[in-house]
């Protein structure tokens, strides 16, 4: 019964002291400590906020690079194309004027060729004639040089002729 | 778990081996010779007279008496063998206020001798005071209350001092290091701080009122939880068991109760006097439960505080005895020998056991006092418990 018969004393002494660590801890201690407990939490928060905020807009700043990326890629598809083709008229037209001038200058080349042929053969027949009258004339004289050649001869054209003619 | 969070445990340890130490001492020593008649008249005389004739019989070893002197209060400090510590004692008569020290109600062996105050006789019997005449008998026309500054009483205001050291100090850190994370103490005892707030206040009162109580009830479970572990070690200047003492758990719960009765509003008195929704002839039996109900929460709320902690007390001290009770009080040294280890392994069991046992009853006291508020503060709609 003893145990649980409260002496006043102790029952005082736990009122007042109780009392008095609940009041002040509840000034002292507690209020600062939830503060910036709950502060923290706050600026916690806040912060976890900013970041997702700021990683939506990275999501959506990479998404806009992305685009941008891809429009370029898209310009620059668009241009190599375009230079492609430039190119290849260039080379074509290029192609096509070189043959011209090339037939122009083959066609030149074999009228010029035709030309010369033309005179050296000509060139060639005066002096062959030249040439043929000169001998000729050499070997008449020197056949012709006695009597008895020119009798020769007369008697062989006229053996030619008499073949000919028959 | 971290080093720090295992030191404590390993100083309980410790206190439990020193504290056997001491005990060993207290146990063994039993000088029949010692105690002396002193001439300070019958009601003294008888009460040393049964001191002397159960000391000149070889003392037997009292577990019991050990035990009960153990939990209960005193008003000097006992250390070890002779040797305590005397607190003031601080008397309220109709007299005037007496103020002196313990030490002079007793001699040098611990014997109770009558010590003349400025008012009357005073004398010490079972660590109760009382005025007495000059032939020894107790002087029923003198007033006396006892305010003495006991062992219980030193060590609730030292634990309460500790309280405030510990987190007005940690506040003062909070104001320092403004918001970033804690440092030292603080970051052992924030997810405590955090766990009362959270998980007892926020989730048993509710959103909308937990702020009103949480300075209290943080108080209140620190309090007791230091008080707990404080009475868990056994060597000087703890071990007071201040928890285990009526006193503790009955301010607690009357507080408990008073703030319940205080804010209850008027969803709570209408569930007590005439709960919605059922028939009237019900109720002519339902409400007297519930109005007892009121009474009886708080009843019970103060004995399971104080009954757990006592018994862990008890239990304790029993496994310790089992030492000086198989050694048949030193007869039997090897009766002694063969049970210490057993007795101090359970010993050690058992105080690992109240280490737990202390937080969890704190955590209980603070959870039921918040859900007796929340009920209390409950508004109609968002009342779950209907």
């Amino acid at each position: 019964m003893e145990l649980v018969t409260p002496p006043i004393g102790l029952l005082f002494w736990m009122c007042l002291s109780f009392g008095i660590v609940v009041w002040l801890l509840a000034k002292y201690a507690w209020k600062p400590i939830l503060g910036s407990v709950s502060q923290r939490e706050r600026s916690i928060e806040e912060a976890l906020n900013e970041a997702k905020k700021m990683r939506e807009d990275m999501a959506r700043m990479s998404a806009g690079n992305e685009e941008l990326m891809r429009h370029a890629r898209e310009e620059r598809e668009v241009m190599l194309k375009e230079a492609r083709d430039i190119r290849d008229q260039e080379i074509a037209g290029a192609k096509t004027k070189a043959k011209a001038e090339a037939e122009a200058l083959l066609g030149r080349a074999r009228e010029d060729i035709r030309n010369e042929k033309n005179a050296a053969i000509t060139e060639m027949k005066n002096q062959v004639a030249e040439l043929s009258v000169t001998v000729a004339e050499i070997i008449l004289r020197e056949k012709l040089g006695s009597e008895a050649a020119q009798h020769a001869l007369v008697d062989k054209v006229m053996k030619d002729a008499d073949l000919r003619k028959s | 778990m971290s080093l720090k969070a295992l030191l404590p445990n390993t100083l309980l340890l410790l206190g439990t081996l020193l504290s056997g130490a001491a005990l060993a001492q207290e146990g063994s020593h039993a000088d029949p010779d010692t105690l002396v008649v002193q001439p300070h008249g019958a009601a003294a005389g008888h009460e040393v007279a049964e001191h002397t004739s159960s000391a000149h019989t070889p003392e037997k070893f009292n577990a019991g008496k050990l035990i009960m002197e153990h939990i209960g209060d005193a008003h000097s400090w006992h250390l070890w063998g002779h040797t305590s510590l005397p607190l003031p004692v601080i008397l309220w008569t109709d007299k005037g206020v007496e103020f002196f020290s313990s030490g002079k109600l007793m001699d040098e062996h611990h014997r109770p001798v009558a010590y003349q105050g400025a008012h009357y006789t005073y004398l010490l019997e079972h660590e109760k005071i009382h005025a007495v005449h000059v032939d020894g008998t107790v002087n029923e026309a003198a007033q006396v209350t006892d305010l003495s500054l006991t062992k219980n009483a030193v060590t609730l205001i030292a634990a309460c001092a500790l309280l405030l050291v510990v987190f007005v100090g940690m506040a003062r850190g909070y104001a320092q290091r403004s918001i970033s994370a804690p440092k030292g103490l603080a970051k052992f005892l924030e997810p405590i701080i955090l766990f009362v707030r959270d998980d007892i206040a926020k989730s048993a009162i509710g959103e909308k009122h937990y702020q009103r109580f949480l300075p209290y009830l943080l108080t209140l479970f620190f309090f007791i939880w230091s008080l707990n572990l404080i009475g868990l070690i056994p060597i000087f200047p703890f071990g007071a068991n201040v928890t285990g003492n009526i006193v503790t758990p009955l301010v607690l719960a009357t507080i408990t109760f008073l703030i319940v009765t205080f804010v209850a509003n008027k969803h709570y008195w209408r569930h007590i006097f005439a709960m919605p929704g059922i028939p009237v002839p019900v109720l002519v039996i339902l409400t007297p439960i519930e109005i007892m109900g009121h009474f009886i929460r708080p009843i019970v709320l103060m004995v399971r505080l104080f009954a757990n902690i006592m018994a862990g007390h008890i239990v304790l001290l029993v496994f310790f005895c089992l030492i000086f009770i198989f050694s048949k009080n030193g007869e039997s040294l090897i009766g002694g020998y063969a049970t210490s280890p057993f007795a101090l392994a359970f010993t050690i069991f058992i105080n690992c056991l109240e280490l737990l046992v202390g937080a969890l009853q704190a955590y209980v006291f603070t959870l039921l006092t918040s859900i007796y508020i929340g009920t209390a503060v409950a508004g109609g709609h968002d009342d779950h418990h209907h």
